[in-house]
């Protein structure tokens, strides 16, 4: 039974999550099976992170929906977990085994009465950039964060919400669930231990000036690409380049795109090389024509998942070049993006025509920008390092850059590390 | 005590104004409702507050919910383990998905609403089955994994017994000088840190230790497995409540790869015997002892390789790097040659890898290794396809393979044998199999015969289901630790090829999974994915005809069977999916919340019109988990489509029991449609093979078609992936158009 706002100040748990992608849910719906009490944090309105907005995991192809639906069957008929949204940490003080959180509840604009009717989108004349779809589509002002949104309620984006069309809004909610006038506000959390999976961001791919994003219409960033891959997506699933709305017989993939590179990324993101073979497929099941060129240092698909590699290296239209993309530029005529890949022994330049470019851009931890407020122990890049002991755990891609299995792996057990959290010290 | 039941239908979010809600209740109540009313919105807190005073009031047993999904608040209508509660989806499934105020869409929410009546009546609350149980745990192999997971459970508050084959704790890492960094800033090489793990063990009254032991039987089931121990030429027994396989893996056997020249020379060595040189005291030519001034490491030796281990084994990169600096720093003038294919220092390792590329002694090449042969007291490695596109020869004093990793459960050359247990005769044929394609193959050989090591005694086989590559691994990307064993957890390197520091934080997720296995048993409530229910099968032992379809198709083995062939239920193996539910012609299985004679009275409530033309009937059996949340989400994107459809919810498509549509023919229904998971090697069944199983009956239901003489079109099974709500309407439309021109169902209004 998952309790939206907490009636009290203070609550108490076992175990504090902190973030609500896929391994912070599995952080808490373990811990709560466990039969410990837990509280999951999630500064966003709705639970689901990064994963919710994806199409499809490698390596089965299978669809993320599917494990975030159990997880949140699991979330919604267990007593032992309470789930916060709109909700950042503003303090920490204490010892493993006895730590006090300080969390602000940010205004929803929308009470626990709304039914997600949408009456109320009707009537809104306001619209918003669409965060979940990397902002290539809209949604109105008041809006239900996606199709599985946890809570499936209702939010107003706060830039919005003192707008005078907003009073209309409200009006016309059947349910007296819309309250413009809501409130922060803060509580504090008794916990044991605390589970810090804040995740990630996509690598800022305007900083790779030689790659042309934001200058080149045609060059997206691989998290772009799961949008438009997918059914829910801007395109309705649709795989067509920005520039012209046009089918793709050509699509190059920039692997590496940051990561790896000391003037970005030294450190390797780790699930780069299967992510754009996985879009390769999204690709080719639409245009079994098109020629996808991967641009590589090395191909990175370690245990079973070399399974998947070896599949894609069958396929005679994709084709993998050893050697990093140094440069993206434009051909003027058409909205072409022309490649210009360095072969990292020769240093040979080869240059490779495509309709359309996709930075394989890695994944920066969320820490690098919030850090948990209490003296934490962070590696030189913002992960959580392994020997942290002040009481809070990494766990997912805070920790390290995982794959989904693995970011689940590591959240199960970042899970009873704060169970442990204090014991036998 | 009667059932009596009270139905609540609510009026909001466009229910009121797209069906005539005073008929719905008309249906409620000639359904046998005891109570049925509206509401302007049950999920407010008076709509709620409403349901719960009237089950003071009026004594009501069960509630149907006629309103959104059940996906939606479902905490909002829970009122306390007594009260049985379902939902009438009248939302998602009619008012935002089909035309209001329309004759056919009015009959699809009667319909509902009865099919809800129908089904609260023949159901009780569920009584947990519970017994005395151990929340101790066992963990199979001393390595750093085990070690981990013991002390780990020990910290949780658990008795942990550890299982180790060899005479001292502590598996690969005592044999390694150094491992590679796990701690920022990732450069250096450090020390595995085993010795205090084995320390912390000793000191801890909680963890016992058997050494010198392998588990000659493990019996009973989760939360009292009896576990006996052949002990150094002795035994121990004691009971356990989960148990951990973290039995590590072996090196790939070196002389298989002729094709490197291992054999050939003895200056052609493994990583293996590297690491043992060097903890021996220091790097030698093993032909002569001499000083080496140049050395070869030759990358997936045997890995990534179709004639060998397909697979990368992960860590062969990492572990060269740091031998190569092992012998940079024994010999600073010597030469490091690595050969390689890709350099997979994943994540943070990269820095590790930018460390050793400093270093101008070493010397990394990418390229495939066409020969190595052994002249004159060198090896000679003629190295294609450089990226230089020249083929080059090395000369090197010595050479190191990287073998990869085995796990130990994998078991070598298996002779699969035919089972003995003859066909039963009979019209229906069990749901098996004819020949498992060559991946199931050694999935399922090494269920059934293992490589013993945990040596269940359970009817299908003595150890834990490996994937293909003979690793326990999960097959589920979102659920890293589920196996097919219920509360058998794999953990480090036997589960899938990791390095020390992974198999340690492994073990830790592992170890929660024990911990929550003992929980949920000593509660007698199921594990996942159904955690926390506590219904579980009953069986009318009386009616068995020992067929033995429930004890072969159960995905968990939770079933054993007498020497006659009857069932044995262990009731805290089993995962509540329904499967054996599915499998029994004699229909003697079934759940106090989930029955054939549920689904069966469901069917029989739905009203059929005579007339075929305008409203024809179709009736859609649908996997809850993944294809029911589907069509809620095309109710929730307004889609609409045909109104014909009544759709049952199942647990998992295989616990479709195909009595139910003969009941479906026989009361009319024109077509059924059956939607489940994706099957095959990429399977998306939460219960591993239900959807597969489906499918596989889908010949009974043919058989079941000719003996009534109907046609074979009028039964189709589907696959369909929550994601892919939008085909759902033509999957619908398409269906109805091959009913057109089938025709009625002649049993129609018979």
């Amino acid at each position: 039974m998952a309790e939206i706002t907490p009636v009290k100040d203070q609550i108490t748990a076992d175990v504090l999550v902190v973030g609500g992608g896929i391994a912070g849910i599995t952080s808490a719906i373990e811990t709560a099976e466990v039969g410990k009490q837990v509280i999951l944090l999630e500064k966003e309105p709705s639970l689901g992170g990064r994963v919710a907005a994806m199409n499809l995991y490698f390596p089965k192809m299978c669809p993320p929906t599917c494990g975030i639906e159990i997880n949140l069957k699991r979330i919604r008929l267990n007593p032992n977990i309470r789930v916060l949204t709109l909700a950042d940490i503003e303090e920490i003080t204490g010892q493993p085994g006895n730590m006090v959180v300080t969390i602000k509840l940010k205004p929803r604009y929308v009470n626990e009465r709304c039914t997600g009717c949408g009456e109320c989108e009707k009537v809104c004349e306001l619209e918003r950039e669409n965060t979940f779809d990397h902002g290539m589509s809209k949604t109105k002002a008041i809006y239900i964060p996606h199709l599985m949104a946890y809570p499936a309620r209702h939010i107003i984006d706060p830039e919005f919400v003192k707008d005078e069309s907003m009073k209309k809004v409200a009006e016309a909610c059947p349910y007296d669930a819309i309250d413009l006038d809501m409130e922060a506000k803060t509580i504090t959390a008794k916990v044991g231990g605390i589970v810090w999976a804040t995740g990630w961001k996509p690598y800022d791919a305007t900083k790779i000036d030689n790659l042309g994003f934001g200058k080149y219409k045609n060059v997206l960033t691989n998290v772009m690409m799961e949008r438009l891959a997918s059914a829910n997506g801007p395109t309705k699933g649709k795989i067509i380049r920005p520039s012209d709305n046009k089918e793709v017989t050509s699509v190059g993939f920039v692997q590496c795109a940051g990561s790896r590179d000391e003037n970005h990324l030294p450190y390797c993101s780790a699930i780069c090389c299967l992510a754009s073979m996985k879009q390769t497929t999204y690709i080719r099941d639409q245009y079994p024509d098109a020629e996808i060129h991967m641009f590589y240092i090395d191909v990175r698909s370690p245990g079973r998942l070399e399974d998947f590699y070896t599949k894609k290296q069958e396929d005679e239209k994709v084709h993998f070049h050893r050697g990093k993309v140094a440069k993206i530029t434009e051909n003027a005529d058409n909205g072409n993006l022309i490649l210009h890949a360095e072969n990292t022994l020769t240093g040979k330049m080869t240059t490779t025509e495509v309709e359309m470019a996709i930075l394989a851009i890695g994944m920066v931890p969320n820490a690098v920008d919030s850090p948990p407020p209490l003296d934490t122990k962070l590696d030189e890049y913002g992960f959580v390092a392994q020997d942290n002991d002040n009481g809070i755990y990494g766990a997912g891609v805070a920790s390290r850059p995982f794959d989904v299995s693995g970011a689940n792996m590591d959240a199960t057990g970042a899970a009873l590390k704060a169970i442990n959290s204090g014991v036998r010290r | 005590m009667d059932p009596k039941i009270g139905v609540y239908i609510c009026n909001g979010c466009d229910i009121g104004k797209s069906v005539e809600v005073d008929k719905l209740i008309e249906a409620g109540t000639g359904q046998g409702a005891a109570v049925c009313k509206a509401h302007d919105c049950l999920c407010s807190p008076e709509g709620v507050q409403l349901i719960r005073d009237e089950i003071k009031s009026e004594a009501l047993t069960h509630i149907v919910v006629g309103a959104c999904s059940q996906r939606v608040f479902p905490e909002l209508f829970t009122f306390g383990d007594e009260i049985l509660v379902d939902r009438a989806n009248l939302r998602e499934q009619v008012a935002w998905c089909h035309k209001p105020n329309d004759e056919d869409t009015q009959m699809l929410a009667e319909d509902q609403i009865r099919m809800g009546v129908a089904k609260v009546k023949v159901t009780t609350a569920p009584v947990p089955y519970t017994e005395d149980t151990s929340k101790d745990i066992m963990v199979i192999g001393g390595g750093i994994a085990g070690m981990n997971s013991a002390i780990a459970a020990a910290d949780a508050g658990h008795n942990v017994t550890i299982v180790e084959k060899e005479n001292q704790l502590g598996g690969w890492a005592t044999k390694f000088t150094k491992v590679f960094p796990k701690k920022a800033p990732y450069k250096d090489l450090e020390d595995s840190g085993y010795e205090e793990l084995v320390k912390k063990i000793n000191d801890d009254n909680s963890i016992t230790v058997y050494l010198n032991s392998t588990i000659a039987k493990t019996s009973g089931q989760p939360g009292k497995f009896e576990v006996t121990l052949n002990v150094d030429g002795g035994s121990a027994e004691f009971v356990t409540g989960s148990i951990i396989l973290a039995t590590g893996w072996k090196p790939y056997d070196a002389t298989k790869l002729t094709h490197l020249g291992f054999g050939d020379s003895p200056d052609i060595i493994t990583n293996i015997d590297m690491e043992k040189m060097v903890a021996d005291g220091a790097i030698k030519r093993p032909s002569d002892g001499k000083p080496v001034e140049s050395i070869a490491f030759l990358q997936c030796a045997g890995s990534r390789d179709q004639d060998h281990l397909p697979y990368c084994s992960a860590v062969c990169c990492r572990v060269s790097l740091k031998q190569a600096k092992y012998v940079r720093e024994q010999y600073p003038d010597a030469k490091v040659y690595i050969i390689y294919k890709d350099v997979r220092t994943p994540a943070q390792y990269e820095a590790f890898y930018a460390n050793v590329q400093e270093d101008d002694g070493i010397f990394m090449t990418k390229g495939e290794i066409a020969k190595v042969s052994a002249d004159n007291g060198k090896v000679l490695i003629d190295v294609e396809e450089t990226l230089l596109g020249e083929n080059i020869q090395i000369e090197a004093d010595m050479v190191v393979l990287a073998t990869g990793m085995v796990p130990t459960t994998k078991v070598e050359d298996l002779v699969i044998e035919k089972s003995e247990e003859a066909q039963v005769e009979g019209e229906e044929a069990p749901a098996k199999k004819d020949a498992p394609a060559e991946g199931e193959k050694s999935e399922a050989a090494s269920a059934e015969q293992g490589a013993k090591i945990i040596n269940l005694t359970y009817r299908q086989g003595t150890d834990l289901p490996t994937l293909k590559y003979g690793f326990p691994d999960s097959h589920f990307v979102c659920f890293p630790y589920e196996t097919r064993r219920t509360a058998i957890y794999a953990a480090g390197a036997v589960r899938a090829p990791m390095d020390l520091s992974s198999a340690a934080s492994d073990a830790y997720g592992a170890t929660l999974k024990s911990i929550q296995a003992v929980n949920l048993v000593s509660k007698g409530m199921a594990l996942h994915p159904r955690a926390g229910d506590t219904t579980y099968p009953d069986f009318f032992f009386q009616k068995c005809t020992q067929c033995k379809r429930c004890t072969e198709e159960c995905p968990f083995g939770a079933l054993d069977e007498d020497e006659k062939g009857t069932p044995l239920p262990n009731p805290f193996r089993c995962r509540r999916c329904g499967i054996c539910m599915g499998a029994c012609p004699e229909r003697i299985v079934s759940f106090n919340n989930y029955s054939v004679h549920m689904v069966s009275s469901m069917i029989k409530s739905i009203e059929i019109p005579d007339e075929f033309e305008e409203k024809p009937r179709i009736l859609a059996f649908v996997c809850e988990n993944d294809a029911m949340p589907s069509v809620d989400m095309a109710g929730l994107k307004h889609m609409q489509y045909n109104s014909m459809v009544r759709i049952i919810p199942l647990r998992c498509l295989g616990s479709m029991n195909s009595v139910w549509v003969s009941d479906a023919l026989s009361v009319g229904f024109d077509g059924i449609l059956l939607i489940g998971c994706k099957k095959g090697d990429d399977y998306q069944c939460h219960f591993v093979n239900g959807s597969e199983l489906a499918h596989i009956r889908m010949d009974n239901v043919r058989d079941k078609l000719k003996q009534l003489v109907l046609e074979e079109e009028r039964v189709e099974i589907h696959e369909l992936s929550i994601s892919d709500y939008h085909k759902i309407p033509k999957i619908f439309d398409d269906f109805l158009e091959v009913m057109e021109q089938v025709g009625p169902n002649p049993y129609k209004g018979m």
